[in-house]
């Protein structure tokens, strides 16, 4: 079983609660899926690590020594990426979006597609588990693509190891790499906060797990910051038919126990907040 | 003019809360400000203001429409396609566009020598456009649920900044990819906050390695000061990245912004600091025209 958990907004404590899931039942296996961003290793610091190659996509470079300056290439580029400086054509790099075409159109094949080769996928053991990241190199796109070759791999190593969970931990956002997160899975949990960002945000989240046709619940985190808002999260769930799996106060300790590089759970399980995730999580799992 | 953009690695760690106090700040001391929320996944900042709207405009990307009529399934578009948009099963006279996958390059169009694809517009997201105080200085880039990239949105917005602001603070996107990479390249200075967490740190470093490949100048602001422990100050100290401002951790912070209300309204202290900030940075940094 895949639970993908994701927010829309940033920062809302989706990892630190993918976490507390990771380290509290059997052993599972953990993928990170924020390859922009990732960060569970610090927590979990996988051993016997593999690592593989991730080609994110390719840019175009232009052999000066063939260029005869025809500027065919300006006019088929609809990336703006190409432009004429101080009498010479270049390329550029940020707005090169790999399509290929300019290699191909240019009469004197003077332009070269190089492939951004520095992204990595690894793989390995941590104390609960098996654990899946990317690292996506900076600067480098096509972030969605990595997402799904962590998730293969996931699947993969849950085979060869008898594991029946993945956890997904996903990107912020609601655009490519949240949707190569989200497809598929078996279960998606979307973890906001009562602030009116994190209520809209929640709200285009829904938006995408429903264009997908999946099924998901919430969790209300930090919701003693405001009550209010809180309130009104739960209401428009009930409107809208989505669970609230559960809410989460705002607790410092959460921080503490990521200094420490430990997950709430493993930090005090007897934690009153450690307690209450525990719940949600059993309430996640046994819910259909 | 001189474009600052708000952005950090890991999300949540107060990019917007800084972008719109900034915004709301610079205003009140009559600058002639913008406000571009590049945040197209999850835009926020237009919710901070009293707002009316002056337009709004679709952005568009195009596909191929093939006609299967003319169509030879000689599967040359296929092979010029990069991003795995064509399906085509030859011998079964099937050929579908997965639009969802498109970049709109129009690859396959010059591929094909049998005139059978055209193209044709798909909505991708809004731009749009908002007065405040009577004066248009906000814009907002928006995707529509489901669509896969955020960048030409983005590009589009960007587009629409008035020449005749002085200042324009643009809210990134998280993360350090494309999104980001978009809205950091049209901005003269990058303003990275982060928090000081483990996780704030990882983040940051990330997001200081991307500015450096496309090299941008950039400094640091450390939201939620307090928190969490001190090695993201070592690590900016060790790196000689210039800390800007801290912002200590406050419930009271997080409860105005959870309602969303400005900060540094009512928190003086906090206007003047970010004003300064915004004064030093154009003091060192110069301008669009005028690079320092």
């Amino acid at each position: 079983m895949e639970i993908a958990i994701i927010s829309g907004k940033g920062g809302t404590g989706k990892s630190s609660i993918s976490a507390a899931f990771a380290t509290m039942n059997n052993e599972v296996v953990l993928a990170d899926c924020d390859v922009d961003a990732a960060n569970l290793y610090l927590i979990f610091n996988p051993e016997n690590k593999e690592e593989e190659v991730y080609i994110a996509g390719h840019k175009a470079m232009i052999d000066y020594s063939l260029c005869t300056n025809c500027r065919k290439c300006i006019d088929y580029c609809r990336f703006d990426a190409i432009s004429l400086k101080d009498n010479k054509v270049v390329i550029s790099e940020i707005s090169c979006e790999g399509c290929f075409l300019c290699s191909r159109i240019c009469p004197e094949n003077a332009i070269n597609m190089v492939p951004n080769d520095k992204s990595r996928m690894y793989s390995g053991s941590f104390r609960n588990g098996k654990m899946v990241y990317g690292r996506l190199a900076p600067g480098e796109e096509n972030s969605g693509k990595l997402v799904s070759m962590v998730r293969d791999k996931a699947k993969q190593v849950a085979k060869e190891n008898n594991l029946n969970t993945i956890i997904l931990d996903g990107p912020p956002g609601i655009g490519c790499p949240v949707i190569s997160t989200i497809t598929g899975a078996d279960k998606v949990v979307i973890v906001t906060e009562p602030t009116i960002s994190g209520i809209h945000d929640m709200q285009r989240t829904l938006g995408i797990v429903q264009k997908f046709n999946l099924k998901a619940c919430v969790i209300i985190n930090k919701s003693d910051l405001n009550s209010v808002i809180t309130r009104q999260i739960e209401q428009w769930c009930k409107t809208n038919g989505i669970t609230v799996a559960g809410k989460l106060p705002f607790d410092t300790q959460m921080v503490k126990a990521m200094v420490e590089g430990k997950s709430i759970t493993e930090y005090n399980a007897n934690l009153s907040i450690s307690k209450k995730i525990i719940k949600i999580l059993n309430k996640i799992l046994n819910h259909n | 003019m001189i474009k600052i953009a708000l952005a950090s690695g890991k999300g949540g760690t107060g990019k917007t809360f800084v972008a719109t106090n900034i915004f709301h700040t610079l205003l009140q001391n009559n600058h002639r400000a913008m406000l571009v929320d590049c945040d197209a996944e999850a835009p926020n900042a237009i919710a901070f203001f009293k707002t009316k709207l002056i337009d709004k405009y679709e952005v568009t990307q195009l596909v191929p429409v093939i006609n299967t009529e003319t169509c030879t399934f000689c599967s040359k578009c296929h092979e010029y396609c990069n991003y795995n948009a064509i399906f085509i099963l030859p011998p079964m006279r099937i050929i579908k566009v997965i639009e969802d996958l498109c970049h709109g390059c129009g690859a396959c169009s010059v591929a094909c020598e049998f005139g059978a694809i055209t193209e044709k517009p798909v909505l991708l997201g809004q731009v749009t456009r908002f007065l405040t105080n009577e004066i248009p200085s906000l814009i907002e880039a928006r995707i529509n649920i489901g669509v896969m990239s955020p960048v030409p949105v983005i590009k589009a917005a960007v587009k629409q900044i008035d020449n005749i602001a002085d200042i324009v603070i643009m809210d990134s996107p998280p993360g350090t990819s494309c999104p980001f990479i978009q809205t950091v390249s049209s901005a003269d200075y990058v303003l990275l906050v982060t928090e000081p967490t483990p996780f704030g740190l990882s983040d940051l470093r990330q997001s200081v390695e991307t500015l450096k490949v496309i090299e941008k100048s950039f400094g640091v602001i450390i939201n939620r000061a307090g928190l969490g422990n001190n090695n993201v100050k070592e690590y900016l100290e060790q790196e000689m990245i210039p800390l800007l401002l801290e912002i200590p951790y406050s419930r009271k912070i997080a409860g105005l912004y959870s309602r969303g209300k400005i900060v540094s309204e009512t928190d003086h202290l906090f206007a003047r600091q970010l004003m300064a900030l915004v004064d030093n940075i154009i003091l060192q940094h110069g301008d669009s025209n005028n690079k320092r």
